[in-house]
């Protein structure tokens, strides 16, 4: 997996490389808990290049997600595939999270 | 007619895209199309990484691995270890996001069991199983085409 986080307008993209599973879920909370943690709480996961994502990316995103919304922001994503699309929908986090095809859709939303 | 492999691997977290490859390659076998595979693999990893931080609990140990294909007709994976045995009923249940579902209060234990039990047709735990290289835990799942 790798990661980038990008400042855009008023938000920050979080770009996911690859695979989070329980072998690496760790660092992408580290990495979403730091941005919340300075105040950065408008937040787009790029998933454009996200092959593959299991529960412990999932408990995640909704730790996340919570704590956004809890400092007035939120957590949307942008372009997952069909794959993590069908992951997300197993658990209904098509509920929970906006999703975006076009980056500056989801920028914009804010 | 079924073929059987059987495949062996360190229970670590490391291991899980080799064995997870594993399953895809057996679910292909069988005939499953890409959203199946990918519902299979999910399975397979959210089962074994649950051994390793639950059954095993980060000591060493191992994985021991059948995988039976059917072409056109089912999978069948079973996963046996010999770490510490739990209760399936005492895990959470997770239920499924819906648009009234308040964020501040949705609990996320039981994902990993929830989602093997949505992709897979048959989810079956047993425990202590005598086998002849000692006492295992055994975790059988089906999925049919």
């Amino acid at each position: 997996m790798e990661l980038s986080v990008k400042p855009l307008k008023q938000v920050d993209v979080v770009s996911v490389t690859g695979r989070v599973d329980s072998s690496n879920s760790g660092e992408f909370e580290t990495a979403l808990k730091g941005l919340l943690a300075r105040g950065r709480h408008k937040l787009v996961l790029d998933f454009e290049q996200l092959d593959y994502i299991s529960s412990s990316g999932l408990r995640t995103m909704v730790t996340a997600l919570k704590g956004a919304r809890n400092s007035g922001g939120d957590v949307v994503i942008v372009k997952a595939n069909d794959k993590i699309r069908d992951t997300l929908s197993l658990v209904g986090f098509q509920s929970l999270f906006v999703q975006y095809d076009n980056l500056l859709d989801a920028v914009d939303a804010f | 007619m079924s073929k059987i492999q059987r495949f062996t691997a360190p229970a670590r977290f490391d291991q899980l895209q080799h064995i997870a490859a594993l399953a895809v390659e057996a679910a292909k076998q069988v005939g499953f199309d890409a959203t199946q595979q990918s519902r299979i693999e999910l399975a397979i990893d959210e089962a074994c990484s649950n051994i390793i931080e639950h059954a095993y609990a980060g000591e060493a140990g191992q994985i021991y691995i059948e995988v039976e294909t059917e072409p056109n007709h089912y999978l069948r994976i079973v996963l046996s270890d010999t770490g510490r045995i739990f209760a399936p009923d005492q895990i959470p249940i997770y239920v499924p996001c819906t648009p009234a579902t308040d964020v501040a209060s949705l609990k996320v234990g039981g994902l990993g069991l929830h989602l093997m039990r949505q992709t897979m047709d048959d989810v079956c735990f047993e425990f202590n199983v005598p086998g002849h290289r000692g006492v295992f835990n055994r975790l059988t799942m089906i999925k049919r085409l």
